[in-house]
């Protein structure tokens, strides 16, 4: 045994080979099954068979680099922070949305793994899909916070404070890092295409529940509307997949609690409304 | 997009499936499996008792009606996931004017019973 | 140039994991659970009638077919409840400070809740 440039242990035949006076390394392969797509020449997609090393600490991530970088330079792909914090890697390993930068090739190793772009999404070009929709869902909820101006108080008093108890309220849904594994996962996000999602609602119910947010009514028209938490049958995927707990599909049950109390003080005591 | 209608149904699905939850395994297991194979001692009498007090009969109504709004909620949901979202409305309107007649002749019958 | 591609979704999705097809049978249950209750009526109706009509319907329980029909319809009202109470710990958030409430004592509350009932609808009956 000896090691090889990456310092990993491969094992080494013994018969050294003698043009080019070095030992033969053999190391153990994976067969990586990637879909392509190009929209110039291609009128559908297919798919393209590798084999790539097999290296116990690599994810699916590092082997679409090894190819890109060594057999397919026109293989495109998002990617960013290989450590599951920018949301960018977000492929279908096997069928299943996952970050590619923590889908480990030992867990499927030997047998293939099949890469194919996020699902419910327009595929751009081989793995890359076409976010505009989740992009526009998510502005869709106004994800800042939202004061009514009369109730501004000066700069000279202060900033507004919030307890520890009081962000625990909305943290967890703080977490989305927006990488549209939910939205892969979820069936109504394909089969309704302006269903606003996981994410997006998620997102809105983490303003909803900030102490210092004053949004709520506003954020309802889009929340509360047939396209947002009522066409959402929880299945619950979305949480299953989710890499960060944000647990989208608690967040949109407790909107339906919540929307649907609302509901019922608006007809039985309309009187409360502002 | 405005805020929807859909918690009145929604809230009437959701009460049937707390209900459904609660008392339909062991109704099932008393009506389908238990009185057949004679491990409950029911006869005509006892039940003619048991049926007859108002209680049971509201009991019942309240089954029966929550039960069948849930199904209602939840099979118009599954045939539109299903294809058939350019029928929603009928199907909605199916579902929905089936659970409240079905709620309406079971107040009648028990009613009347 | 852009022509993104949309890949089409089957009619069979439902089919495509463990998870898409327990939720089917989980929505698929509610039609077992209405005509179960449906049943129910039309035994309180009918079987109350007069003695032979309770004795009638006894027998036609006790038939191999009746027999199989509410074994199914157990299995998809059992479905029915252990999929609702595991989901009761998603709705129902209860916070004390920086804490909630552990899942699995929401989801045990409503289990215990559910033998507790299921032994006094025995007992009336």
């Amino acid at each position: 045994m000896s090691r090889s440039q990456s310092g990993l242990l491969v094992s080494v035949n013994t018969e050294a080979d003698p043009i080019n006076k070095t030992d033969v390394v053999s190391e153990e392969k994976l067969t990586l099954e990637v879909f392509r797509y190009h929209p110039e020449k291609d009128s559908e997609p297919y798919f393209q068979t590798y084999e790539v090393p097999f290296r116990e600490d690599w994810v699916v991530l590092d082997a679409l680099n090894w190819l890109k970088d060594n057999e397919d330079g026109t293989l495109t792909y998002r990617w960013s922070c290989c450590m599951g914090v920018c949301g960018s890697c977000g492929m279908m390993v096997n069928g299943t949305p996952k970050l590619t930068c923590a889908a480990f090739l030992r867990d499927y190793h030997p047998e293939p793994i099949r890469v194919e772009p996020l699902e419910n999404f327009p595929v751009e070009r081989d793995l890359v899909v076409d976010m505009d929709s989740f992009m526009e869902k998510l502005q869709s909820i106004k994800p800042w916070i939202l004061r009514k101006d009369s109730e501004e108080k000066p700069l000279s008093e202060g900033e507004y404070k919030q307890s520890p108890a009081e962000l625990a309220t909305y943290k967890q849904f703080s977490m989305c890092i927006n990488c549209m594994l939910c939205y892969a996962a979820c069936p109504v996000a394909g089969l309704e295409p302006e269903f606003v999602g996981p994410a997006a609602i998620a997102l809105g119910m983490r303003y909803n529940l900030d102490s210092r947010d004053q949004g709520y009514e506003e954020r309802q028209e889009i929340i509360a509307s047939h396209e947002a938490i009522w066409q959402c049958t929880f299945v619950g995927e979305c949480t299953t997949v989710c890499p960060k707990n944000v647990d989208p599909a608690g967040a949109i049950q407790q909107a339906k609690v919540a929307s649907t109390i609302d509901w019922y003080k608006s007809w039985l005591m309309p009187w409360g409304q502002k | 997009m405005a805020k929807s209608n859909e918690p009145i149904v929604w809230s009437l699905f959701s009460a049937g499936g707390v209900v459904a939850a609660f008392v339909v395994p062991i109704h099932v297991v008393m009506l389908g499996i238990a009185l057949p194979l004679g491990w409950i001692a029911l006869d005509y009498q006892s039940l003619v008792t048991l049926v007859q007090n108002p209680l049971s009969k509201v009991y019942l109504f309240v089954l029966i009606s929550l039960v069948l709004f849930h199904w209602a909620h939840r099979f118009r949901f599954t045939l539109v996931d299903l294809g058939l979202k350019k029928l929603e409305m009928l199907i909605s309107i199916v579902c929905y004017v089936s659970a409240v007649v079905g709620t309406g002749y079971s107040a009648y019958a028990l009613w009347t019973m | 140039m852009s022509k993104p591609y949309l890949r089409p979704i089957p009619f069979t999705w439902w089919n495509k994991n463990n998870a898409y097809r327990i939720f089917m049978l989980r929505e698929i249950s509610s039609v077992f659970v209405a005509l179960f209750v449906l049943e129910l009526l039309c035994f309180v109706l009918v079987a109350s009638k007069s003695p032979e009509n309770f004795d009638k319907y006894v027998e036609a329980l006790k038939s191999p077919g009746w027999i199989v029909f509410h074994v199914v319809v157990l299995g998809f009202s059992l479905l029915h409840s252990i999929t609702w109470f595991n989901l009761t710990p998603k709705v129902l958030v209860v916070r004390k400070g920086e804490e909630k409430l552990p899942d699995a004592l929401i989801a045990g509350a409503h289990y215990l809740a559910w033998i507790v009932v299921s032994i006094v609808i025995w007992m009336i009956i």
